[in-house]
């Protein structure tokens, strides 16, 4: 090879280097900062990174928020927001809990079956947003607050106690199938790659970021926009229900009133991660980051002894600071902000 | 005319990943003169308005303003020394009044700053209009006027900040002749004042008209500076493109078949189309000519399924088909190309691939709903060779082509999705003179290969050089179908001013 064509792959590979660089630098940023803030917590008291509080404090934290955000990733790219995740997750909790004690369903038909009224749940969203033309945050507003009534109203105002009549229920959560990693994380994780997989290899998420893009356009193109958002906020609707499940296994009971306030913090996850507010453009990597990002942040914070509500207020911070890091980005690439 | 100089570019670059945008451009504008930038698309126009007006920072290069080297990092930076740009997509607040669209962001205010001073705002914008001579009653709310008229705005505003160069980026793209004249009768006012013009534009007949020197781009380089007076339309035109290209052809005969493959039928909607019927046959160009607001557009919206019908049926190779929205009309196999590509055709934020196989994505995935991306990135790199698309790779993003390029890719999305009918709106606006020719070109062989096209434009001669047979609206109403070899202007202008009795006492 003489040495200009040499030259030229050379400056070809580095180019290679630089576009991945640029093209992915919202999710090397977002693991930069996860790193850099774990660091900081190790030094600072070294109990931080041993197994038992990565495991059981940072990880298994992270699990129903990872899930909500995993789903809100799909509606957010689609250029929506489903604000209703925490409640509907309540709700799927009490229903799972009240019909698995009447028809004594074993562990599999519970899990199956709470994922099933999640989707269904899901698909009203769906529905309201495409059948009422509602925006989705009107919509999902409205079922929040429904989802939030109803799980009282299911429940009687109690908790379900029903885990301990499940054989198995408990571990969902809880058991290691792979010797000391919870359940719940390594049903995170199978999630995740889930998820990412329908994300970017499925038809379903092609049309996720069409219609994120430029909804006309799609529509223009022959896609039936309506039919397909259903089916997103569906699947949002089927995550939102391996949370609730996982959910009553950490903590042995379906609480209708835990629920509320979830869906910011799946949001924020989302956001932290990448995932652009405009739609069109997201990964579940960078949610799963973003939602590491914060259980980070919480637990070392916790170790630190710092106040619950200075915690908040870091919180507050942190989300500030990944979004307009993210808008400089955008802007230097020439493109449009939020 | 001893005139002194206003502003200078000397060698001026920028670079954006994968495109060379502009490399040592050199440009100046003197004192009451109108200076046209031509060039293709892609040539690098809009680049070079985006450094003058502090969009975009050059990579390296001088630029000089009344004798002084000068930075402009940002807008605002811009619009302080003098420079004001208008934009072909018109930036006002469509709610608000003309005298607070004007002086937005410099709002009049009684002491305190607190207070609008509404009325001493008025008067000030009253004074501005009179001054460059426009029509315009300062409390209208812009977005009620006409295009044309919002358009003065732009241009009231701009001369507002007092500054010495103005840049008009496509103004006439959507005027009539008579507000186009009056456009020049303002130019007329600036030049007089001493400002100075940087005029971009596609329609070179124009330039003769007003300009005083043209400079040429071509491929991010800079070709030559004419003096208007000593050059003519071909001249430009084979710069611009290093060719000649032949004006005001007529179709060759081809060969249609006997097949109706698109039969509308009595079509109204709530608005404006009034009972429309035509028919389209196997490889025929039918062109639409009429005017701005004919009902064209939303003549193919409605085939479309886009917009809602009132009455009429529409029936493909014989059979009716149900039309509720557009994804009916693609399954029927009608693809439509919208005149505003960036809004209705295009997802500029994600690649070309995806662009192409958007209308197709069934064909490329297998029975669990898996894409094939491999071949989804061979059919994109087989369009991009076909169409000659100019880009790095199949998967450079949309929003880095030029216009040109961006509607071939969508030409490409429908030729994947391979449709029978093809409705193209507009197929060559904003769209420079060699890229046009390019797709003439394909727009002939599409119809040659046997796809039935309607092609809607208002450019006559585009019309009278592709279409078989030209069918001309007016006011929501058809109201003549003509064969080409009949055709000619003065007969679709008639056809395309007919209007009927109500609607010229509306009007």
């Amino acid at each position: 090879m003489s040495d200009v064509a040499k030259k030229a792959t050379q400056s070809e590979d580095s180019n290679k280097v630089m576009a991945f660089v640029r093209r992915e630098i919202g999710r090397v940023t977002a693991i930069a900062s996860l790193v850099v803030i774990f660091a900081f917590f190790t030094i600072m008291r070294p109990v931080f990174a041993s197994w038992a509080n990565v495991s059981g404090g940072i990880l298994m934290s992270t699990t129903v928020i990872g899930l909500l955000a995993i789903g809100v990733t799909f509606v957010i790219i689609t250029g929506g927001i489903d604000l209703s995740v925490g409640t509907m997750m309540a709700l799927v909790a009490v229903i799972t809990g009240k019909t698995v004690m009447a028809m004594n369903l074993n562990v599999w038909q519970g899990i199956l079956f709470g994922m099933v009224v999640g989707t269904i749940l899901g698909a009203v969203n769906g529905i309201l947003i495409t059948v009422l033309r509602l925006p989705p945050f009107i919509a999902t507003l409205a079922t929040m607050k429904g989802a939030q009534g109803l799980a009282l109203i299911v429940s009687d105002l109690k908790p379900i106690l029903f885990t301990t009549d499940v054989k198995g229920w408990d571990a969902i959560a809880q058991g290691n199938i792979i010797p000391n990693f919870p359940n719940a994380v390594f049903i995170l994780l199978l999630a995740a790659v889930v998820a990412s997989i329908i994300l970017n290899k499925t038809v379903l998420g092609r049309y996720t970021f069409a219609i994120g893009s430029n909804t006309e356009a799609t529509k223009l193109s022959g896609v039936k926009v309506d039919r397909w958002l259903v089916a997103i906020y569906a699947l949002c609707g089927l995550f939102v229900g391996l949370a609730a499940v996982v959910m009553t296994s950490r903590l042995g009971s379906a609480q209708p009133d835990l629920g509320l306030g979830y869906e910011l913090e799946a949001i924020a996850a989302v956001i932290i991660g990448g995932t652009s507010l405009l739609g069109g453009k997201g990964t579940i990597s960078g949610t799963i980051i973003g939602a590491l990002i914060m259980s980070v942040l919480i637990n070392g914070l916790r170790i630190l002894e710092l106040q619950q509500e200075w915690q908040y207020v870091v919180v507050g911070i942190v989300i500030l600071l990944a979004v307009y890091g993210d808008n400089v980005r955008r802007r230097r690439a020439g493109e449009s902000t939020h | 005319m001893a005139s002194k100089q206003l502003l200078a570019l000397s060698g001026v670059s920028k670079e954006f990943p994968g495109v060379k945008a502009l490399n040592n451009v050199s440009f100046d504008l003197n004192e009451g003169e109108v200076h046209a930038i031509v060039g293709e698309n892609g040539a690098g126009k809009s680049t070079l308005m985006k450094i003058l007006s502090g969009i975009y920072k050059k990579d390296s290069g001088e630029i000089t303003y009344k004798g002084k080297s000068v930075s402009i990092p940002n807008p605002f930076e811009a619009q302080k020394l003098g420079i004001s740009i208008i934009h072909q997509e018109l930036n006002l607040m469509p709610h608000l009044t003309v005298a607070e669209n004007i002086f937005i962001g410099r709002e009049d205010v009684f002491p305190g700053g607190v207070f609008l001073a509404s009325k001493k705002q008025t008067e000030a914008a009253t004074k501005l209009l009179a001054e460059l001579e426009l029509n315009l009653n300062p409390n209208d709310i812009v977005g009620e006027l006409t295009i044309a008229k919002q358009q003065m705005v732009e241009i009231a505003k701009a001369v507002s900040y007092r500054g010495s160069v103005i840049i008009m980026d496509e103004p006439t793209s959507s005027l009539t002749p008579a507000e186009t004249e009056a456009l020049f009768k303002i130019i007329g006012t600036l030049k007089a004042a001493g400002k100075g013009v940087v005029y971009i534009s596609h329609r070179l007949e124009e330039l003769e008209k007003i300009t005083d020197r043209i400079s040429v781009l071509r491929d991010g380089e800079y070709v030559k500076t004419l003096k208007t007076t000593e050059t003519d339309i071909p001249e430009v035109i084979s710069l611009m493109v290093g060719r000649k290209v032949a004006q005001d052809q007529r179709p060759e005969n081809r060969n249609i078949g006997a097949e109706i493959v698109l039969r509308v039928e009595g079509l109204s909607d709530l608005k404006l189309l009034k009972d429309i019927s035509f028919e389209l046959r196997k490889g025929e160009i039918l062109g639409f000519a009429g005017l701005m607001g004919a009902g064209r557009t939303e003549l193919a919206r409605a085939i479309m399924g886009a917009d809602p019908k009132s009455a009429g049926k529409v029936y493909l190779h014989g059979k009716e088909v149900k039309i509720k929205q557009p994804s009916d009309a693609v399954a029927a196999g009608i693809g439509y190309l919208s005149e505003d590509r960036k809004r209705y055709g295009l997802l500029l934020i994600q690649d070309i691939t995806f662009n192409i196989i958007l209308s197709s994505i069934p064909r490329f995935s297998n029975k669990f709903g898996f894409l094939k991306v491999k071949s989804a990135a061979g059919i994109a790199r087989d369009s991009i060779a076909q169409l000659r698309v100019r880009t790095p790779s199949e998967r450079q993003f949309l929003k880095n082509l030029s216009g040109g390029n961006q509607q071939k890719v969508v030409i490409a999305k429908w030729l994947t999705r391979d449709c029978d009918v093809l409705i193209f709106d507009e197929p060559t606006r904003g769209i420079d003179v060699g890229a046009k020719d390019e797709i003439y070109r394909l727009l002939t062989k599409l119809a040659e290969d046997g796809k039935s096209i309607i092609m809607i434009s208002s450019e006559l001669p585009e019309v009278l050089r592709l279409s078989d047979r030209i069918a001309v609206m007016c006011d929501g109403r058809l109201t003549g179908i003509i064969d080409n070899k009949d055709a000619n202007q003065n007969i679709i202008m008639e056809l395309a001013t007919k209007f009927s009795g109500n609607a010229i006492s509306a009007n």
